[in-house]
């Protein structure tokens, strides 16, 4: 069974955003590294850019396909968690401690569209 | 209308070892068990076994079956010993590829055709059409053999304690038939990983047996996850990615398997003027600088246009690296050609290189 925290929103396309303060921290659920396998690569963005609710920000890969990775809020990115660089294989290890990115977010009302730990439990159910 | 998806004889037993199941060909197939970098490493390690049931079989009978084959595939099986194997494609009359395919020849009047599980019904009625004129019957069995593939360094080792067979006897690309518990099964030191091994074709009951007693005897089962790695990593073609209806089997690299000397083939005038003009693009190997995964269909692109497209890209569980291969327009088919590969947003720098990632350890 899929692990899920209730300390932090998700989202359908299965990353989790952790809020502190105006920075949300993102990364993706034991659902999604489950369902992907190994992990073998992640295409991690730069400091700096610009990330929109909805639209993809890089990507984890797996041996055998890429699988886009969507910001579940918008705004600046202000720390990548470059330690994936090297070890990719930490995102199915622990999905909820490695992180991907770190967003300054411009919108924090973004986070009232995201489901809580009960509403993405019942999705991974259903899938 | 949505097909009914099929199941292979072993469909229960995936289910029963936890097998992450998806479809693949018409059939819900496995598609890793414990995960694919573990697998593949089973196979090139020691000993992996995998379900290939779907696959197709198609039995060619009769006093013109030698000149039947001859006439649907690039290969020539003329004069060959009964037992021997021969890989090669069937042609349309355009030189495009209808499939790649094995043929098993049993005596100068039988030939048995394995051919990939997505191309069953094309296939069948491609050899029935093209059947016209000899003396030959067509009978597609592939409803009646399950098939396992058990590959990798320990192959024969574990083989032949299960089966108590002298499989020692069989060289690479040959095969023979046993007879097992009343049905004659075929056996055949054959596979799709770049490792020794043997593929088994039998009844289901049989298919079943074996397959137990292979998990009894801690064999690693392998989904066709790490299939299409391990197959990659040598360098062979899958049908859909490196040959389809539009690639020739000379675009696809594999011009070693098309003998133009026969005498007629379908296809032949075709694929004859091709070589002669020679291939405007053709499938190379890729190496990739940096850690970017190249997959089917990214663009590759030389000063910003694109002049190929990947068609099938890893990172190498063998080797680590990043590596593709590609189907690529002349002249940048040349190894050491510097290109570069657009993956999303950004293009990485990229070599031509050998189609051969790995080397094959064949046991011959």
């Amino acid at each position: 069974m899929a692990i899920v925290k209730d300390d932090r929103k998700y989202a359908e396309s299965h990353e989790w955003a952790k809020v502190d303060g105006d920075v949300a921290t993102i990364g993706i659920s034991d659902f999604a590294q489950h369902a992907l396998g190994d992990v073998v690569y992640v295409d991690l963005p730069e400091v700096g850019d610009e990330v929109e609710a909805g639209e993809d920000f890089g990507a984890v890969e797996s041996v055998k396909a890429a699988s886009d990775l969507i910001s579940p809020v918008s705004g600046e990115i202000v720390e990548v968690n470059e330690a994936l660089e090297d070890a990719p294989e930490m995102v199915n290890a622990d999905p909820y401690n490695n992180w991907i990115i770190k967003v300054k977010m411009s919108d924090p009302g973004e986070l009232d569209s995201l489901m809580d730990a009960a509403a993405y439990d019942q999705l991974t159910k259903e899938d | 209308m949505e097909e009914e998806i099929k199941l292979t004889c072993l469909h229960d037993k995936h289910l029963e070892l936890g097998a992450q199941m998806s479809p693949f060909a018409g059939y819900d197939m496995p598609i890793q068990y414990k995960g694919i970098i573990e697998e593949h490493n089973a196979v090139r390690q020691d000993v992996g076994v995998f379900d290939v049931s779907h696959m197709g079989e198609v039995r060619v009978k009769g006093t013109d079956a030698e000149k039947f084959v001859n006439h649907i595939f690039v290969n020539d099986v003329t004069g060959a010993p009964d037992g021997q194997i021969f890989y090669g494609m069937m042609c349309y009359e355009n030189g495009g590829t209808v499939d790649d395919l094995l043929v098993y020849k049993v005596n100068d009047n039988e030939f048995f055709l394995v051919i990939n599980a997505s191309n069953i019904d094309k296939d069948v009625a491609w050899i029935i059409q093209n059947a016209e004129g000899f003396d030959v019957e067509i009978a597609d069995e592939s409803l009646y053999y399950g098939e396992v593939a058990v590959q990798g360094p320990k192959a024969e080792e574990v083989l032949m304690k299960l089966l108590g067979l002298p499989l020692n006897e069989i060289k690479f690309y040959n095969f023979k038939t046993f007879h097992i518990d009343d049905e004659d099964v075929i056996i055949s030191r054959t596979g799709y990983t770049g490792e020794d091994g043997f593929e088994v074709y039998g009844s289901h009951d049989f298919t079943r047996r074996i397959w137990d007693k292979l998990m009894q005897a801690d064999v690693q089962p392998c989904g066709l996850g790490c299939r299409d790695t391990l197959r990659f990593e040598v360098g062979l073609p899958l049908y859909g990615d490196e040959l389809t209806a539009d690639i020739t089997p000379l675009e696809a690299s594999l011009s070693m398997f098309v003998k133009l000397d026969k005498p007629e083939f379908v296809g032949k005038d075709a694929l004859a003027a091709q070589k002669a003009e020679g291939v405007k693009r053709r499938i190379v190997g890729l190496e990739l600088d940096g850690n970017a995964i190249p997959r089917h269909g990214y663009p590759v692109e030389v000063d910003g246009e694109q002049v190929g497209e990947i068609t099938t890209g890893y990172r190498s569980i063998s080797t680590g690296k990043s590596v593709a291969m590609a189907m690529i327009n002349k002249p940048y088919d040349k190894l050491g050609t510097k290109v570069e590969v657009r993956v999303r947003k950004k293009t990485f720098p990229a070599t031509v290189v050998k189609k051969r990632f790995y080397d094959k350890s064949y046991k011959k």
